[in-house]
């Protein structure tokens, strides 16, 4: 790719190429498509938590006027998964039920009224198994096992053990070592549009289904084999998405429910998942137990990190396995860390799926050892920021876990964040009671294996030129409203000097896009962009071509900018983008050009080495502000601020969107949003009224900058922007609400009962250490010490 | 048994048949085919399906469509005027302030009728219109941002 001295769309603060159709109510998601004699479905699921389906009865339900079609799960026994070594699920349950609220039937009827009535009609006999509801059940070996296994003694479902330099001895040579345990309890994604999907089985054996994916390729190749029908005959289409943030990133039972439907009663059908249904599909952020051992020198730098989690896999696969390996790969990042151990166990429970959410299993490690880092940064008696920036990894390195680093703008994003927010000013001097805290994290610009190795390309792109002047782009790309589409559109105006509003992105059709493996690991920005490049640039090639003919000009002479072709020399001498075009096609027959992005060949020689690589990662840091009210334990976020290095933004508005909107899911995270399951399996809180997602009064004053590292082998130097700033937030507050009443807390979130308790314990440690006159041993900055001490 | 009614949405009539105990945003959606109005939760929750009704914002999804005859209706499709977006419109997608897009029918409703009372609102004012309206995608900045920008355009 050339180099423009100065660019005409990159970089612009510019609208998104969709945004006039999500203002004025045309963008259409997919509850808002009514297609000719469209049918509607509903799903009956299980009221156990664990059980054996012995019988199912739909006669009753077949027979209720209005309804066209029951389904069970015998009908289609082939499983799937995200994973292929995970492929533990099916459509609807066959002889097992694993969660309240795990699918067990379906019915398509006239309307949605009609097919609820049949779903009371259907009668299932459960044959009820105990549950198993925590990850201490599920490491017992006296309960029944979700998943069979004959090598397994308990209900482990992925246990990962790595081992990189010599932990033992960095241990020994360091000055302090810190060793403490780390909750961080599920939370889940809330997609304000809850998850939709039509089917319309054909009668020539073809299938379309229109469905609310995040991952269109993957839900295409799963089709298929269920289906057992080739895979050309399935058509997944993705019309604009109500968000996902992970949370629709795997095929559901809906979108096998209303193609299967539609094949049996010869309609298309429509399912939509009400809102409680979405809790209950969840695929949340894992709740995670951790132990952590970190080594240090007197000087701050990190000589050894020992790390052991384990995971509340829910009852199926997802994602689990790429989540447990991201709950330690990351933990190399952003800081040198030249010995590091870690052991992390993924287990089954009787709960929904835990899957990826926004920051996939890098979150809860990332709190951990943010934290960490804060107690040791005290116990030295250093400033935070300062024992950050200096173990910051570099530029063009490589981790001890063979983690590949091109460009990095850590130390930078430390730097303004501290002064953003007056760290020094402020920290360990503001009054009781108000505190403020820092954190830093890393995350991938994509994953640098795709979920089914191979060595093709990770992205493609179609790009033609119309004679009229009309730039249309196919990727498979799926924008969930990060701005994938507005990306591709920005990438390709660039390059072939039109403006966005001339290109067309072609939504998701996997009928009419060349495959792109979808929106989840902050992969597409990098990857679909530089595919995007990629077809584009072949097509300036060819325009440049008669373009340099016509105006009797070098090529290298030529630049195309604001519709025209002209010399950098001589502006004067120009022509007109469609003049160019049609020369072009007059001589070079059609213009299209398809373009590929494959990542380098990144990773380490070891088993597992192939989670954690990406071609670039971003790296973030939070500074947050609090006050804590010690009466009733409520904490105000009042300034979060968070410094991303995105590589370059190629639009600063939608990369300051993805900065604003990770911090307050982080915010939320850390204050507000915890999932909990009661003995009998249900969720406490499935709805939006009981689940606290933030509303505008909770939500902090945000602050988002961005800084640039430039990628050497990113889109115009761009890297991820849309899940890693998440991250830090979380352990930002944490520490600051330590540096406003000297409290730690090591578990996520840090609800008002915590922080009450925290207080409560660290009151009686106080009182028994000035009782045996000597100090308790915890940490605590004499500002708060005395302040606490004041006030008891 | 269903009912045959009148609604009249963005300054049309709109004879249709509804059960009683459908909601007024389905009506609007199923019956008269005004889909940008969002169901996000169905229980009032979310706001994504806030519409206007006699010039104050309302969810439709608590609303029976039977209770709404004679009252005028307005809804995200009723915004724009001779063609041309609402300035409160226009400065959601100019400032970033719609990202996936599913919320954004429910506040710019909310937002506008902000505007319409409040010419010049303040960060708190706007924090107070919007408190009924859940975005899970912006944090919200860049939603402030805009009705700071529409309430200037429209000064």
């Amino acid at each position: 790719m050339t180099k423009k001295q100065k660019y005409s769309v990159i970089g612009k603060r510019v609208p998104k190429i969709e945004g006039l159709d999500k203002v004025t109510g045309h963008a259409i998601f997919v509850d808002d498509m009514k297609l000719p004699r469209m049918v509607y479905a509903k799903i009956l699921r299980s009221p156990h938590p664990h059980a054996l389906i012995k019988n199912i009865d739909t006669s009753k339900a077949e027979a209720h006027p209005g309804v066209l079609a029951v389904m069970t799960g015998k009908e289609l026994p082939i499983k799937y998964g995200i994973l292929p070594s995970s492929q533990d699920e099916n459509a609807l349950a066959i002889d097992k039920v694993r969660y309240v609220g795990d699918e067990v039937a379906a019915v398509a009827a006239i309307d949605e009224e009609t097919a609820e009535e049949a779903l009371e009609l259907i009668e299932v006999d459960y044959e009820v198994l105990p549950p198993v509801l925590s990850i201490e059940d599920a490491l017992r070996e006296d309960l029944p096992m979700l998943h069979e296994n004959p090598r397994r003694v308990n209900n482990l479902a992925k246990k990962i053990n790595l081992d990189f330099g010599e932990v033992d001895k960095g241990m020994e040579e360091a000055d302090y070592v810190l060793e403490e345990d780390y909750l961080f309890e599920a939370n889940t994604h809330v997609p304000l549009e809850t998850h939709g999907a039509i089917g319309d089985w054909a009668p020539d054996g073809r299938v379309t289904v229109w469905s609310s994916t995040q991952t269109p390729h993957y839900l295409h190749r799963e089709m298929a084999k269920v289906f057992e029908i080739p895979r050309s005959h399935v058509r997944i289409i993705k019309p604009h998405i109500g968000s996902g943030f992970g949370g629709k990133s795997e095929p559901f039972a809906l979108e096998f429910c209303v193609a299967w439907l539609s094949k049996k009663c010869g309609r298309p059908v429509k399912l939509i998942y009400t809102r409680e249904e979405v809790f209950y599909a969840y695929r949340g952020r894992h709740a995670m137990k951790m132990w952590l051992k970190v080594g240090v020198k007197k000087d701050g730098s990190i000589t050894a990190i020992d790390y052991k989690s384990w995971l509340d896999g829910g009852g199926y696969g997802s994602y689990g396995i790429v989540t447990t390996y991201y709950s330690g790969q990351f933990l190399t990042l952003p800081y040198k860390v030249p010995n590091f151990r870690f052991e992390a166990q993924r287990l089954y429970t009787n709960k929904p799926a835990a899957g990826p959410k926004r920051g996939h299993g890098s979150v809860q490690p990332r709190f951990a050892i943010e934290a960490h880092l804060d107690k040791i940064a005290e116990h030295l008696g250093l400033d935070p920021v300062e024992v950050r920036i200096k173990n910051s990894v570099e530029a063009n390195t490589m981790t001890v876990n063979s983690l590949r680093i091109t460009s990095c703008g850590f130390v930078e994003a430390c730097e303004q964040a501290a002064e953003k927010l007056d760290w020094k000013d402020k920290f360990g001097k503001l009054p009781y009671g108000k505190g403020v805290g820092f954190a830093g994290s890393t995350y991938i610009s994509g994953a640098g294996k795709p979920i089914y190795w191979n060595d093709m390309p990770h992205s493609g792109v179609v790009t033609k030129i119309d004679r009229g002047g009309g730039v249309a782009v196919f990727c498979g790309a799926s924008d969930i409203g990060q701005g994938s589409d507005s990306m591709l559109a920005y990438v390709t105006a660039e390059i072939l000097g039109v403006r966005p509003i001339d290109v067309r992105v072609c939504q998701t059709d996997t009928d009419l896009t060349p495959v792109d493996m979808g929106s989840y690991s902050s992969r597409v920005t990098f990857m679909a962009g530089n595919a995007a490049i990629d077809a584009a640039e072949k097509l300036k090639k060819l325009l440049l071509d008669v373009a340099s003919e016509h105006l009797k000009v070098p090529e290298e002479d030529l630049e195309l900018a604001d519709n025209e072709i002209f010399s950098i020399k001589d502006a004067s001498i120009c022509m007109d983008f469609i003049d160019c075009v049609v020369l072009a096609e007059t001589k070079h027959g059609t213009l299209s050009a398809p373009g590929s992005y494959t990542p380098p060949k990144l990773g380490g020689d070891y088993k597992g080495a192939g989670a954690g690589p990406s071609p670039a990662y971003s790296f973030t840091t939070a500074a947050a502000e609090v006050d804590v009210d010690v009466e009733t334990g409520e904490i105000k976020v009042h300034n979060l601020v968070t410094a991303h290095d995105c590589g370059k933004a190629l639009n600063p508005i939608i990369c300051e969107g993805q900065v604003d909107g990770s911090a307050y899911m982080g915010f939320g995270e850390a204050v507000l949003e915890v999932q909990r399951i009661t003995k009998k399996g249900l969720f406490w809180t499935p709805s939006l009224l009981e689940y606290k997602i933030p509303t505008i009064y909770d939500t902090p004053e945000l602050n988002s900058i961005l800084v640039e590292s430039d990628d050497p082998e990113g889109p115009f130097g761009a890297k991820e922007s849309g899940e890693g700033p998440l991250a830090p937030s979380i352990p930002a507050i944490v520490n600051a609400v330590y540096d406003a009443i000297g409290v730690r807390i090591n578990e996520v979130p840090i609800t008002p009962e915590r922080v009450l308790r925290a207080i409560e314990e660290k009151k009686k440690a106080d009182a028994l250490a000035l009782k045996n006159g000597h100090t308790n041993g915890t940490h605590t900055n004499g500002k708060t010490e005395k302040k606490v001490e004041t006030k008891v | 048994m269903k009912k045959i009614i009148t609604l009249n949405v963005n300054g049309n009539d709109y004879e249709i048949a509804v059960r009683d105990n459908r909601t007024l945003l389905e009506a609007i959606r199923e019956e008269c085919n005004f889909t940008g109005t969002k169901q996000g939760c169905d229980v009032g929750d979310c706001g994504s399906c806030m519409v206007l009704i006699d010039d104050i914002p309302i969810q439709s999804c608590l609303t029976l469509a039977v209770s709404s005859q004679g009252k005028k209706i307005v809804t995200v499709e009723g915004l724009a005027k001779n063609g041309e977006p609402h300035p409160v419109q226009k400065a959601f997608d100019d400032c970033g302030g719609a990202q996936c897009g599913f919320c954004t029918p429910g506040f710019l409703i909310t937002s506008k009728n902000l505007l319409d009372q409040n010419t010049n609102p303040s960060v708190d004012e706007i924090k107070d219109a919007l408190s009924g309206n859940l975005c899970r995608c912006t944090g919200y900045t860049k939603i402030i941002e805009a009705v700071q920008v529409a309430s200037k355009a429209l000064n």
